[in-house]
């Protein structure tokens, strides 16, 4: 009831505020009462050996699960009530950890249901092509071809996904998250499957996701290097709990992320 | 999966600033397909010349073709685009052809009127349908529909509904003649074929149409990934009740007019071999491939006949055979078939 006031009142509202967000599948507890924020602007690592619970607040966050205890605000609002579909919408997007394509459409035709949460139609009106369903088409092409230009897929725009390289494939996906016009981008360990360049271009690509677009990025990834080099801060999991917060430089040097990660798997 | 360069892109067509689609070439293929648009024209003048120059069993043939065609475009709407099976479109097609001879035959009610009756009881039916389906993925969600479809007729013989269903018997229906003064030109069976083909052709616009649309996209990315889908927005149990609503409506209409063509219906019309004779139809012609439901529909019409001249005998056999034939030389049906060929020749 109160989240609009504070909201408006509060100017440096936290894009994301984490709020004791417990999770417990059965007896075991993959996150413990885990709190960060994530500001506008920012790009935000979240890291952890496997099993830390990365995943887990990943898919809090885009609601594919919900936490037994805590709360996710977005903006100053609580996202905890409303449905995965519905969370595109209010301006979280998403990509997935092993690319989850629309794989028979085109790269276009993926683009655009990424641009599906922001424009309206209705089977009725699509069927017999109304004018003002033309003219929404029009808008979402002319979005989509944008998104095609900037992430330089006019070469295979037309061909079928499935066909396409796990590099070009995942920026399909990020041109499809982008589609859904995010003010906060979720990147489910971009990193994955890609070789040393891809992944310099991938950090490239995070950080003009920010610059150029003014999108908030929240970074979940095994990738150190990455990490370290596209994030403002970095977050650490281990076990479902946070073991530190802080600046790439200070996190580095933390010693319990140095004790979680040694012999672990990276 | 099977997907044509025509019904699917929509990149091509969409992005190349569709070009308006004039309302009567509302069928051809958009944009750049000049193949398609051509083949939809020699089709469509074939399709305008045949009732005059062969006899009524052939037209009367070419008739259930159509009626066939749109049932099966109806299958794929749910089967091909959004990735959901049915065994029982066989049901829809029976709530539309006593939609329509009851409306005829006991309220005396004009033909045309019970098409869109049926489409929207029959919208009504599989939207309803497809709510509890929702829960039910691949071979379950199968055997639900199967379910439906061998339940129909059994609800058709009930006593307590033989008032309106005219139980075991079923209703005979009278043959429209052709409206306008036109009756003079037209027999009554070339004027249900030009009628038919006028409904067809607008369903295959509706079909089309939404194929390329959101509501079509959004369709397709929940057959391809829901998960994802769910993520970019879409409400996945609305939009898949509401593909088995729109499905069943399809399907349902092409009940509605079998039943004006055929002039009777009885509960052992629609057995659960209908609903496998659409679900063939649909295999045949290419799963996701709209204009596949032709030649689906020309196979289930035709090779039985074909089968039946070999060997009356082993008629089922002969069908068997052939059926096998098709699925191993066109694994993706004919339109995989033909488009494998299309792009053969043009490289």
């Amino acid at each position: 009831m109160n989240a609009p006031m504070r909201q408006a009142a509060t100017a440096g509202t936290p894009v994301i505020a984490v709020e004791n967000v417990t999770v417990r599948f059965g007896g075991i507890v993959a996150l413990d009462g885990i709190e960060f924020d994530i500001h506008e602007g920012e790009i935000l690592g979240l890291i952890g050996p496997n099993g830390a619970g990365k995943t887990t607040l990943f898919n809090c966050l885009s609601r594919l699960y919900t936490p037994n205890d805590g709360d996710i605000r977005f903006n100053g609002t609580s996202i905890l009530g409303e449905p995965a579909h519905r969370i595109a919408g209010m301006g979280i997007g998403r990509t997935f950890q092993n690319v989850a394509s629309f794989s028979n459409l085109s790269v276009r035709d993926n683009i655009r249901v990424g641009a599906h949460s922001a424009s309206r139609s209705d089977p009725v009106s699509d069927a017999l092509r109304l004018p003002w369903v033309r003219k929404g088409e029009r808008d979402i092409d002319a979005r989509v071809q944008e998104l095609i230009d900037w992430l330089e897929l006019n070469e295979v725009a037309d061909l079928p996904v499935s066909g396409l390289p796990f590099g070009t494939q995942k920026r399909v996906e990020m041109a499809r998250a982008m589609a859904t016009e995010p003010k906060l981008l979720l990147l489910d360990e971009p990193a994955g499957g890609l070789n040393h360049d891809e992944v310099e271009e991938l950090g490239k690509l995070i950080k003009m996701v920010r610059d150029e677009k003014g999108v908030t990025v929240l970074l979940v990834e095994h990738h150190m290097a990455l990490v370290m080099s596209v994030s403002d801060r970095v977050v650490v999991l281990n076990f479902g709990r946070k073991i530190a917060e802080g600046t790439p430089e200070e996190v580095q040097k933390n010693p319990e992320v140095i004790a979680a990660y040694l012999g672990g798997d990276e | 999966m099977a997907m044509s360069d025509e019904t699917m892109t929509g990149g091509a067509s969409g992005s190349a600033k569709a070009a308006p689609v004039p309302k009567g070439r509302a069928a051809a293929a958009g944009g750049k397909s000049t193949l398609g648009q051509a083949v939809f024209v020699i089709l469509l003048l074939g399709a305008l010349a045949l009732p005059f120059i062969f006899k009524n069993f052939t037209i009367f043939q070419m008739t259930m073709l159509m009626v066939y065609a749109i049932a099966i475009l109806g299958l794929n709407l749910l089967t091909g685009i959004n990735g959901q099976f049915s065994l029982g479109h066989g049901a829809f097609y029976a709530v539309g052809a006593y939609t329509a001879a009851i409306m005829m035959e006991n309220l005396g009610i004009g033909y045309v009127w019970t098409l869109p009756v049926a489409g929207i009881l029959c919208f009504v039916v599989g939207f309803l349908f497809g709510l509890p389906a929702l829960r039910l993925e691949g071979i379950y969600l199968a055997l639900a529909t199967f379910a439906l479809a061998v339940a129909t007729p059994q609800f058709l013989k009930l006593t307590p509904f033989e008032h309106w269903t005219g139980g075991v018997q079923g209703i005979v229906i009278i043959k429209p003649d052709a409206p306008f003064g036109l009756d003079a030109v037209l027999n009554a069976d070339q004027w249900l074929y030009f009628f038919t083909l006028a409904v067809g052709l607008f369903l295959y616009w509706l079909a089309r149409n939404l194929v390329r649309s959101r509501t079509g996209r959004a369709l397709m990315a929940i057959r391809d990934n829901p998960i994802a889908a769910r993520s970019m927005g879409v409400n996945t149990s609305v939009y898949k009740a509401t593909a088995f609503g729109i499905s069943a409506m399809f399907t349902g209409i092409a009940g509605c007019l079998g039943a004006i063509v055929i002039q009777f219906v009885a509960p052992d019309s629609f057995t659960f071999a209908l609903s496998v004779a659409i679900l063939v139809g649909l295999v045949i012609g290419g799963v996701g491939w709209l204009p596949g439901a032709l030649l689906g529909a020309a196979f289930i019409v035709f090779i039985p006949n074909v089968a039946e001249e070999i060997s009356k005998g082993l008629a089922g056999a002969f069908y068997g055979f052939f059926l096998i034939a098709v699925i191993y030389l066109a694994p993706q049906g004919a339109g995989g078939l033909l488009r494998a060929l299309v792009a053969k020749l043009g490289r």
